[in-house]
């Protein structure tokens, strides 16, 4: 059962990809790029989290865990370049 | 005590976090999520003075089930409008006066506004004495404050800054 | 069962990915577009990380709990990103289809 629903798994994973890729390009505004950017962060967890069920190894989750903290920080940080014109003050 | 544990909770969330962490329960990785969880407090004290009470756990609890309940209805309910297509939505920005005043509960509201049906907070005033918040499809916007303010507010309020129950 | 039980979550969890990505793509103004991506992917990259947990708990001895970690961290994340976009996008003033209130204007309390 398992091993027939990876395969659909992975293409809905791929679709959402393509969607926020395409949102990441079209814009129109930054927020929108910003918001695309951290779906797509968080389309790459699933997508690792995937790959570790699928290959049965554990040791995807550590990138998992650094994407998911590397992907809030970054998307903090440019929200708050938008709305201040500076990350540190 | 207070002077030399600043955090009593924050600590021991600190070692199950560790636990988690490490993915595997032994001593020595309780000793060290202790040590861990002792010192990373006591280090960080002069950042977060004020001491953070809960006053009535029993509503906390039936708080958080109603936020799990509700997670994952929001979920459906914003999958469901997608699906539906972007023609009959009908957005809308709400203000919620706020009652709560303390930084704690009302981030808290705020992150849960943002996790439940339809609702993403969007703006907390100057003052803060008001949360815009916007929904992504309604047809009384009244309701929905009033909603939030009792689903969500009220059992905030009562366990972060007293109240009766 | 459990076979099952992991499948379903395993489909669960991928499709909500697909659809909160699919409203990000499809929806009309950026304040409703930021719906999809907070709530459905949340859920669903949620619903995949317990697959996991089950997955390593049931294959290996012992529990596998550490994805509860990840879990967590997006609970408690993508709200206050998603928080965050909302003020950048009322602050540049972005098209929006409902009506920006007046409040919009006279922000910037230094409180994320």
């Amino acid at each position: 059962m398992l091993a027939t629903v990876i395969p659909i798994a992975y293409a809905l994973v791929t679709l959402a990809f393509a969607m926020s890729f395409w949102r990441l390009i079209k814009g129109p505004d930054a927020p929108d790029r910003i918001l695309a950017l951290d779906t797509l962060y968080v389309n790459t967890i699933a997508l690792l989290v995937l790959l570790g069920i699928h290959l049965g190894s554990a040791i995807y989750f550590e990138a998992a865990l650094l994407i998911a903290m590397m992907g809030f920080v970054g998307t903090v940080a440019l929200c708050k370049y938008l709305l201040r014109g500076d990350i540190i003050e | 005590m207070r002077r030399w544990l600043p955090h009593p909770l924050l600590s021991v969330s600190l070692v199950v976090l560790w636990l988690l962490l490490v993915n595997e329960l032994s001593t020595g990785h309780l000793v060290l999520g202790a040590l861990l969880g002792w010192l990373i407090p006591f280090a960080a004290s002069r950042f977060w003075p004020e001491q953070i009470r809960i006053r009535h756990p029993g509503v906390l609890l039936r708080f958080l089930g109603v936020f799990a309940v509700d997670i994952v209805r929001g979920s459906f309910h914003v999958a469901w409008l997608i699906l539906k297509g972007p023609a009959r939505l009908r957005p809308v920005f709400v203000e919620v006066p706020l009652d709560v005043e303390s930084d704690l509960a009302i981030s808290l509201l705020a992150n849960t506004i943002s996790l439940t049906p339809g609702t993403v907070s969007a703006l907390l005033s100057g003052d803060r004495r008001t949360l815009i918040v916007h929904t992504i499809d309604t047809d009384d916007p009244a309701a929905l404050v009033a909603e939030i303010k009792q689903r969500y507010e009220a059992p905030l309020k009562q366990v972060f800054e007293g109240g009766d129950a | 069962m459990t076979d099952t039980l992991l499948a379903v979550l395993v489909l669960t969890g991928a499709i909500f990915t697909f659809i909160g990505s699919l409203g990000l793509a499809r929806l009309r103004d950026f304040n409703t577009r930021l719906h999809g991506p907070t709530k459905a992917t949340t859920l669903g990259v949620g619903c995949l990380l317990i697959a996991s947990a089950l997955f390593f708990s049931l294959r290996d001895d012992g529990v596998s709990l550490h994805e509860v970690l990840v879990t967590l961290f997006l609970f408690i994340t993508a709200p206050v990103s998603a928080h965050l976009l909302a003020k950048a996008a009322l602050h540049l003033k972005v098209r929006s289809l409902a009506p920006t209130p007046r409040a919009g204007d006279a922000q910037t309390t230094d409180r994320g």
